[in-house]
Formats: structure tokens, sequence, C-alpha cells
């Protein structure tokens, strides 16, 4: 590594560890916010594919990368209210209902892209979010989002509501709150949230969609939503450290270590973590089960 | 009662859209059918092309490889037929659909390998050809390149052109087909630049832009300002770092100019694709057809060489890798292949 200092290589690895963190940190929010209302919600990876896909489209149509954040917000926030709708109302499988919007997700970006485009693959150039300094907008948007995320949870009488119905719905009922209400919410923010994430793939480190580009990063941001014990900060904490596994990689070739065994870690990572490595990680108490209102 | 049908129907709903991929290759196998009856009209000579999943409007690998069809459609006055893949399952059955209408398939892509390994061997009397990967059986014939030595001569323009000595190299996966790329590279820089290091990073994948953006930054962070890739999709953001960063990216298989929106494509190495499917047919059309044969194109075929349509190579640079390639040609240069044998490599001056 002669004529390249140690500073430049940490800078190099602090700057690519932020910039590949970036959509889990949007991602696991949105789990956050989700899970801690007591709805699973699979679906992240598909949302964000539908907020990459969401971006590019709005991006594309009026020449304005604004234009295609708010396209991915708003459809971010519609699957969002598609997954509530079905697990809420419907009491569905939230498991079942999230797997099934990862795969609609999929198809219909697919389907799409031929009709739009023309070819399957991917899209045109579009206008994007150029990098101001090291990062793009998403960047700083996402640290704003962790503060406001545990603000809002921590410090607001709203975040009490959506852990108390999380914990003990039927509790939380009876003092009059509204937890179809609080649930409705919580999902279509971490959709939104989702579909931020996915955005700051499409038009934020790349100016395009490809498919297949979430590449299950919706997966990892909800181990990391585990691995950070549910909590903002720990999260965020989480994905940074998924960040830092990719990062290494891109400096690979300066350290004696195979290769191979830097693609697996993140995915190495992500399985200890579940495993419980991390001690004891207890997730809300209702999580997964729907609420059924005269149920006794 | 009502919330029981509602769910039934909306689950419903939501498993019909997996299927909605599969509107578009509904109509492919419809395809061959139609052109049927004028094949038979000249039961001599018929061919078709299948596509990986890039399928035509890649504008790079498939339409290369159609415009060598065509061109040899036209020349023989057949009407060439095509039948797209949009998932890896339509190969084998793309191959065998083509097999049935046509005397001659030729299945485009190394992806495709296995399915005409299968395919072959199904239709022993028809005749196949596979560009980018060889198969053995006796009816089919084999198309690669050399893309070493399109590398070498890239490598050449990019050791002349370095401002900082230090230049970049991006694969895909690491195996042998994308060693061939790193090896002639480095051996074309070292041949006209003894002193410029070259920092050799793989992304692991061939469709994730983001990490060889991410790669392509760190190369840029370590003062490179030269960067070849070869890895696929991952070029896309090789070529969006260079728009952003201002260093130099060198594209692959096809010019690849047009991806930049700020022209910061140096040149591209090409792969004539179009010279492969070609090659195979003249070889059918000419009785020269050897089944179970591979063939390599060179530079000395044109099956490879370099571009730049984005006008940004020198006239004094052009001139040497001009003469680079006429010294690979005559054997003087034997570009390395391996890594060993780039260790046993002794650069040749170019003059």
């Amino acid at each position: 590594m002669e004529g390249v200092g140690f500073l430049t290589i940490l800078g190099i690895i602090v700057t690519a560890s932020i910039r590949s963190a970036t959509p889990l940190i949007f991602a696991s929010l949105g789990g956050n916010f989700s899970e801690r209302s007591g709805v699973f919600n699979i679906g992240l990876d598909g949302i964000m594919t539908i907020g990459a896909f969401s971006a590019v489209f709005f991006s594309y149509k009026t020449g304005s990368p604004w234009a295609g954040l708010l396209g991915a917000i708003v459809m971010g926030g519609l699957f969002g209210l598609l997954l509530a709708f079905m697990s809420i109302y419907f009491k569905a499988n939230q498991v079942i209902v999230g797997t099934a919007i990862n795969i609609l997700a999929a198809s219909l970006t697919t389907f799409l892209l031929v009709e739009i485009w023309g070819r399957p693959g991917q899209t045109d150039n579009v206008e994007y979010f150029k990098a101001v300094g090291p990062f793009n907008l998403f960047t700083y948007l996402a640290f704003v989002m962790v503060i406001v995320s545990y603000y809002v949870m921590y410090k607001t009488p709203f975040g009490l509501r959506v852990r108390s119905v999380g914990e003990h719905p039927r509790a939380a009922d009876t003092l009059g709150i509204n937890v179809y209400a609080i649930q409705y919410i919580c999902v279509i923010i971490s959709g939104v949230l989702a579909g931020i994430g996915g955005a700051s793939l499409s038009i934020g480190s790349m100016s395009l969609f490809k498919e297949g580009m979430v590449a299950g990063k919706g997966f990892i941001a909800l181990a990391a939503l585990i691995f950070g014990k549910w909590h903002p900060i720990g999260a965020a904490l989480a994905c940074l450290f998924f960040g830092f596994a990719v990062a290494l990689e891109t400096v690979a070739t300066n350290l004696p270590v195979p290769r191979e065994l830097l693609y697996a870690l993140p995915y190495i990572m992500t399985m200890l973590a579940v495993s419980g490595f991390v001690g004891r990680s207890v997730g809300p108490a209702a999580g997964g089960i729907p609420y059924e209102k005269g149920e006794k | 009662m009502f919330k029981k049908g509602l769910v039934l129907f909306l689950a419903l709903v939501m498993v019909m859209t997996i299927f909605t991929g599969c509107a578009q290759p509904a109509q492919a196998p419809a395809a061959p059918a139609e052109p049927d009856p004028a094949e038979e009209a000249k039961p001599e000579l018929s061919f078709g092309m299948i596509t990986d999943v890039g399928g035509l409007g890649d504008k790079s690998f498939n339409d290369s490889a159609w415009e060598g069809i065509q061109k040899a459609g036209k020349e023989l006055g057949v009407e060439p037929v095509i039948l797209q893949s949009t998932k890896q399952e339509d190969y084998e059955a793309n191959i065998g659909n083509m097999a049935q209408s046509v005397d001659l398939s030729i299945a485009v892509g190394f992806l495709m390998e296995q399915a005409m390994k299968v395919g072959s061997e199904q239709y022993p009397d028809v005749k196949f050809g596979i560009i980018d990967t060889v198969v053995t059986t006796p009816n089919v014939m084999s198309v690669t390149f050399k893309e070493h030595e399109g590398s070498f001569l890239v490598g050449v323009i990019a050791g002349l052109a370095t401002k900082t000595n230090v230049i970049g190299f991006v694969g895909g996966m690491d195996f042998p087909l994308i060693q061939k790329f790193e090896v002639g590279f480095i051996a074309g820089v070292k041949s006209v630049n003894p002193n410029a290091k070259v920092l050799v990073n793989y992304t692991g994948a061939f469709d994730n832009p983001d990490k060889g953006k991410e790669i392509a930054i760190s190369q840029f962070k370590q003062k490179a300002d030269v960067i070849y890739h070869a890895s696929g999709g991952c070029g896309i953001g090789v070529i969006q770092a260079a728009d952003e960063n201002d260093f130099w990216a060198i594209g692959v298989d096809q010019d690849q100019s047009a991806v930049s929106n700020n022209n910061k494509v140096l040149c591209s190495m090409i792969k004539r694709v179009d010279v492969g499917t070609y090659t195979i047919i003249k070889a059918y059309a000419d009785d020269k057809f050897e089944g179970g044969k591979a063939i390599e194109l060179g530079l000395k075929e044109e099956g490879v060489g370099f571009s730049d349509n984005g006008k940004n190579v020198s006239a004094e640079i052009k001139a040497v890798a001009d003469k680079a390639k006429e010294l690979v040609v005559n054997g003087t240069i034997v570009v390395p292949v391996t890594r060993e044998d780039l260790e046993a490599f002794k650069p040749v001056e170019i003059k």
C-alpha cells in the first residue's frame, strides 16, 4: 500500500460503510415502527423494491428526483396500507402477507419494466440526487430519521401508545387507545420508510432501477432490527455494522483475508445476529398476533 | 362470510400476479411456429438465435449477436428466427423449440451452457452453435473470444493515459474467464508503463451496480485515474462513479461511451459477438460446420478489439495501441491468459 496512507484507507472504509448502511437504516427504522405496534413486516424487502422502482419512474416522467422521492413515499405508503389492511382488517397471517408482497413487488416491477421501458433488466438513466460531499441527500436524511424515530418512539405520547399496543393490546384498548388506528399508522410509516430506503438505492447511489437491485436488503434490515434489539439507535448501529462488512470488501485486496469470506461476511453476521449471538433480544410481546377486539 | 370471500379473492389476485412475468415468454414459443412453412420451402438452410435473459435491446451482447445473424440472413436470403428467454427456466424449452423448427440453432451466452448440453443430446440430428462457452457434444460448434488480447490493448491505452500511475481493475466474479480480462489488462499496462500500479478488486457479482460504484470510488481514493471494468451490470456503477469523480472508465463487451453522461468512458474493450454468430452460420452454409469444435476469436480474427466512440483517446496513444495490435497479431507478443502466465510475462517494447 505504498503511496496510500492508513488514513486514506480508513476514510474509504468509513464513508463506504455509511453509504452502504443508508438504505438499511431506512428499512430497519420502518421495521421498528411496524413491529413495535405488533405487526411483523416481512414485506420490507418488497416495499423497498417498489420504492426503488417508483422513484425511478416518477423521476423519469417528471425529470425531477424530488418527484421520484415523493413517488417512492406514496407508493411505499400504499403498499404499507395493503399490508396493514390484510393483516389488521382481515387478520391474515402477517408472515404470509409479507411474503406475498415480496413476490408481488418482484413480479410487478419486472412486468412494468417491460411495459414502460420495453425491455427486462434495467431502466434508462434518470435524474438523481448527486452526492453532496461524500454522501447524497439520503444518507443525511437517514441520520435525521434515526433521531426523529427515537424521539417519537420514546419521548412522545404517540410512541408510548405504539409500544403499549405492541406489548399488550388488550390493556391498551381498555385504556381507550385505538389499537387498530395505531397499527395502521405504524405499518404505513414502515412502508413509507422502506420506500425511501428503496429510493436511496435507485435515485441516490445509482440513477436507474435494475431488477434485483434490492438484493435482500430488506431482510438484512430486519436482521439489523433484531441485532439492535428493536431500538432505533441500536438498529442504526447494527446497519452501520453490516455496511462496514460491505465496505471491507471494497478494500479487500489490501487485506490478508480470503475474498470469499468477505463476500459471505454480511450474511454470516446476519445469522449470528438472529441466532442470539448478541444476547437475549426480545421483541414486542404481542408481535405477530392479530388483535381481536371482543376476544377473552 | 363476506370477509372470508374477500380474503380468498385478494389472495388469488396476489398469486396471479406471480404469473404476470409469464405473459411475455408465452408469445415467444409461438414465434417459431409461424416461420415454419417458410422454413420448409427452403429445407437446405434455416437458422435462428436464442437470447439469454439479457434479451434484445440490451445494447450489448444480445443485440450484437442478432446483428451478426441478420447479416448472415441477408447474405443467404434467409429470414432468421429469434426466441427470447426472460428467465433461466426458458433456456431448455427455447432450445428445444428452436431445434424442432430450424436446422441450426445458436444460443448466445455462457449461461446457456447446461441447457445446450441437454438440448444438443436430445436432438442429435440438428446442428447447434453456442457463443462464449464450449459445449463438446458432436453437433455443437462453440465460439469463444480471446478477451485477454482485447484487454491487453485497453491496458496499453490505460498505461499511457494515466497521470497518477495508478490504474484500477474491477472484476465481476473471480473465476478464470474474468481473470483473462485482468491478466491481459495488467500485461498491457506493464508493457508501456512498468511503473504503474494496478489495483485489482472483484465485486463478487455481475448485477450489483451499487458495489461496482463503491469499489470504483475506493480505487479512485487510492489515486487511480483510469479504471477498467469487466463486471457486467456492476460496470454501470463504475461508469457512474467516473461521471461524478472525474476519472476515466474503460467499458467492456460493447462500446459503453453512451452509458456515461459526461463522456468519461475513455474507450471500450469490444467483443464482436456478431462476428461469432456470423462465423458459425457461414461455416454451416459453406458445409464447413465442424461439430464439437471450439473456435477462439482473437485480435487476428477481428473477434476482439477496442472502440472509442467518445473520441477520448489521443492520436498518439491510438497509434501505439494499433502497433500493439500488430505485434499481437504477428505473434511477437503472446498475451498471458492466467495469473501464472502473467508472472512469466516479459513486456515487449512497443514501437
